[in-house]
């Protein structure tokens, strides 16, 4: 009985530090909800400031002007998802931090190098192909590159962490190529990608993990 | 029953070593420092149990200079592969067979 015991919480040792040692799960639902909400505020922000209410049709005027004529647009809106981006990354970097100080566990490990150098080579790609195909005014398929490269990101990067991250990429290159099929819908597949799929996915992860 | 304990291997009885081979079972190689953090052990505990693991044959020391730094690597070699599984069978059917 006793070597029964023993063999038992030696099995529970060995799954508990293979997982540990090869998947970063220190990566908090909160960031997903966050990034959602900030995808959605950028999206806004674009619709009723940058492009004045809807009234400069996203796709059409971008192709129907030179690119001088729309430089300062370009600008704008580039910036807007660049703040986008940090905020959802610092975001996600706080709360992960949080999530690894609360369980005890370290933050920079081998497998957190991985996750991240798995995730950076697409996504750096897409947004080195992003920047060329905005200056090449091709603007028709940014959004859909934009969601169909984070979508590649994930899953490449989904086998470092939890399983979920995996399967919420596939849904952004779904999300990605619809949005290729439906020229000028631009605005509301970002919304739909980066918004709604990201605050689904953080609040499915916070019940599942972190209550 | 005899068939079933001929499984377990001596080499892998204690806990570090056990953790040691299950960090590099999962990972392509990792290093003395992060598997002290990983297995939460002091140098010299964890620097025995790699010698002796090392001397089995079941893992492979790659020492390197990162800058001025050394930096030893461990990694499992085949050997340690088909020891640990046949390791973890053995104690599933102790487990199984009760």
């Amino acid at each position: 009985m006793e070597t029964d015991n023993k063999s038992i919480e030696d099995i529970r040792t060995i799954r508990k530090i293979m997982e540990e040692s090869s998947r970063f799960l220190s990566l908090s639902g909160l960031s997903g909800v966050f990034a959602g909400v900030t995808a959605i505020a950028g999206a806004l922000v674009a619709y009723f400031f940058i492009l004045n209410n809807g009234s400069i049709h996203f796709d059409e005027y971008f192709r129907s002007h030179l690119a001088k004529e729309t430089i300062m647009l370009r600008w704008q809106l580039m910036a807007d998802a660049a703040v986008v981006l940090a905020l959802s990354v610092l975001f996600a970097l706080y709360f992960s931090f949080k999530k690894a100080k609360r369980d005890g566990v370290n933050f920079w490990t081998p497998v957190s190098k991985r996750l991240l150098i798995n995730l950076l080579i697409p996504l750096v790609t897409g947004g080195v192909f992003i920047l060329v195909l905005i200056f090449q005014n091709h603007i028709q398929l940014i959004v859909t590159c934009f969601l169909i490269f984070y979508g590649l990101a994930l899953v490449n990067a989904g086998k470092f962490t939890f399983d979920e991250v995996f399967y919420l990429g596939i849904l952004e290159i779904i999300t990605g190529l619809i949005c290729a099929l439906l020229p000028g819908w631009s605005l509301i597949f970002w919304i739909i990608g980066f918004g709604v799929l990201h605050i689904i996915y953080g609040l499915v992860m916070f019940r599942k993990y972190e209550k | 029953m005899k068939d079933l304990i001929s499984g377990i291997n001596k080499v892998f009885e204690n806990r570090v070593r056990l953790g040691i081979m299950s960090v590099l079972m999962v990972n392509d190689s990792y290093d003395f420092n992060n598997l002290k953090k990983t297995l939460n052990v002091t140098d010299g505990n964890l620097a025995s149990h790699l010698k002796a693991l090392e001397e089995k044959g079941m893992i492979k020391v790659n020492k390197r200079f990162i800058g001025r730094k050394p930096n030893t690597n461990y990694s499992v070699t085949i050997k340690g592969i088909a020891d640990f599984k046949q390791h973890l069978k053995a104690l599933e059917n102790l487990i199984k067979d009760q």
